[in-house]
């Protein structure tokens, strides 16, 4: 196991090993897979409230006069429609005609933007911005010193709102405040998430981020909040048909051909944006569709899409059991022709070739 | 973690009750927990003769998939029906009514090379 020796480590790690957590290699850091079970972890987020531990996500502040215009040349979507305190779910177009990265851009003032990026791409990212920064705007990475807990379910704002005064209830989704919690000043309050099932994600420096989760347990008590791991995270966000970086999407995949149109703004300039605008004219020769299983089986990553007769229409980016559907369910491209919803498209499981149905997501 | 003292045991974290020349086997209380929850078993291989070490099905958890192994040479005369709907009973009682597959034996020898309790034990860090 030498990678381990390489691996880096949240701040919460030793909270995280004390609870019992089976601890992951993931996107060079060791994370929690999962506490005790994944499916009561999936199930305490749904109904209630969990917490995750995404301390290893990056964090960029890109400031200056001209943050602006190398945000609207490196990311797709439409950075002058954004306000202060709000936040823009986009993507890092590259060359070849795939994504770098897909990411959250917060506007804190007119001249200084964050950028959650994926952990699993924080370098790629960073010289990809870097070597396109010809504007001369200020980058600054504050990955290593910033944690972050996504509180989420329908009780995560009442938990929450125990550690405050500021009003959570007037955070609107994809918007942000700063304010006190847990007695921890300037903790930045957003309400985002990576399940669709509420709540907030709170960033805070790593020294603060012990007093924040231990608050954060006591408030959730009489909710029953647990700690929820990589696993939960997977499933939760599966249901809600959000794409995963490295599965869903990639340095290969248009954001057209992804569903991600509706980040991708053409009123603008960006990086390959032609290329783009192209395929958003001439239509895509694939599409990323949701799909369950009607035989019994569970589609996994990589696994082959076939039509009736055998011959491969695409590929499978994501697959599991859902706990809270009680079915299988996945996602892939499928070729033009074939991924109209309620097409019967067949999974090869192992050499079996499996029904499954073409059905639109959310799948919940 | 539970290593009943009455079982052989396989390094693939199966184990095996004998029962005259019938082996019952399943997955070990450790594999469980390693594997998570278990969502679904596709054994297909039902009425087959297989020989030891062969894949007889797979089984899935939320996040993996593994292969099973036949820990012995035999015919598989029986897969236990109620994991069909209560899949996660492996979960709750590998030993019990977490049994996967019923096995008559062909060499009932190749029980000698499997793991006793202590070694399956020790193979698994505990």
């Amino acid at each position: 196991m030498s990678e381990t020796n390489t691996l880096k480590s949240v701040a919460l790690n030793d909270v995280h090993i004390a609870l019992g957590a089976k601890m992951v290699p993931f996107a060079g850091y060791s994370m929690p897979l999962q506490y005790s079970n994944l499916i009561q972890e999936h199930n305490a987020v749904r109904n209630s409230v969990g917490v995750f531990d995404v301390s290893h996500m990056g964090e960029f502040v890109i400031s200056g006069d001209k943050a602006i215009d190398l945000l609207q040349w490196v990311t797709s979507n439409d950075v002058s429609k954004l306000e202060n305190g709000k936040i823009q779910y986009s993507c890092l177009p590259n060359e070849q005609g795939g994504i770098v990265d897909d990411l959250l851009v917060y506007r804190i003032n007119e001249k200084v933007y964050l950028l959650v990026v994926n952990a699993s791409n924080m370098q790629k990212d960073w010289d990809w911005i870097k070597n396109h920064n010809k504007f001369g705007a200020e980058m600054l990475d504050i990955s290593d010193q910033t944690s972050l807990l996504a509180v989420q379910g329908p009780n995560a704002l009442k938990v929450v709102q125990k550690l405050t005064d500021v009003n959570l209830s007037e955070i609107p989704y994809y918007s942000f405040v700063y304010g006190k919690v847990a007695g921890i000043e300037n903790v930045l309050i957003s309400c985002t998430g990576y399940t669709g099932a509420g709540g907030f994600e709170l960033y805070v420096q790593n020294q603060d981020i012990k007093k924040l989760w231990d608050a954060v347990f006591e408030a959730g008590k009489e909710f029953g909040i647990m700690p929820c791991g990589l696993g939960s995270r997977d499933t939760l966000r599966l249901e809600k048909g959000f794409c995963l970086y490295g599965n869903d999407i990639d340095d290969t995949t248009s954001p057209i051909e992804a569903g991600l149109g509706w980040i991708t703004k053409f009123n603008k300039d960006f990086v390959n944006k032609a290329y783009h605008e192209k395929i958003k004219t001439e239509g895509p020769t694939k599409k990323l569709v949701g799909f369950e299983m009607i035989d019994k089986g569970i589609p996994r990553h990589d696994y082959l899409i076939k039509n009736e007769g055998g011959e491969t229409i695409g590929r499978v980016t994501s697959g599991t059991q859902s706990p809270s559907l009680n079915k299988a369910i996945g996602l892939g491209y499928v070729a033009m022709n074939f991924n109209a919803l309620d097409s019967e498209i067949f999974i090869d499981i192992r050499g079996k070739l499996l029904k499954a149905k073409i059905i639109k997501i959310p799948f919940l | 973690m539970n290593f009943p003292s009455e079982l052989k045991y396989t390094k693939d974290h199966e184990w095996v009750k004998v029962n005259g020349d019938t082996a019952t086997i399943g997955v070990t209380d450790f594999a469980q927990g390693e594997l998570g929850d278990i969502v679904f078993l596709d054994i297909s291989s039902h009425g087959q003769s297989l020989s030891k070490e062969s894949v007889f099905g797979t089984i899935e958890a939320v996040k993996t998939v593994s292969d099973l192994f036949m820990p012995v040479s035999g015919e598989l005369i029986e897969v236990n029906p109620s994991l069909d709907s209560a899949p996660e009973s492996i979960n709750t009682d590998p030993y019990g009514e977490g049994w996967i597959i019923k096995v008559k034996m062909s060499n009932p020898a190749e029980l000698d090379s499997l793991l006793d309790a202590t070694a399956y034990k020790a193979l698994t860090g505990n």
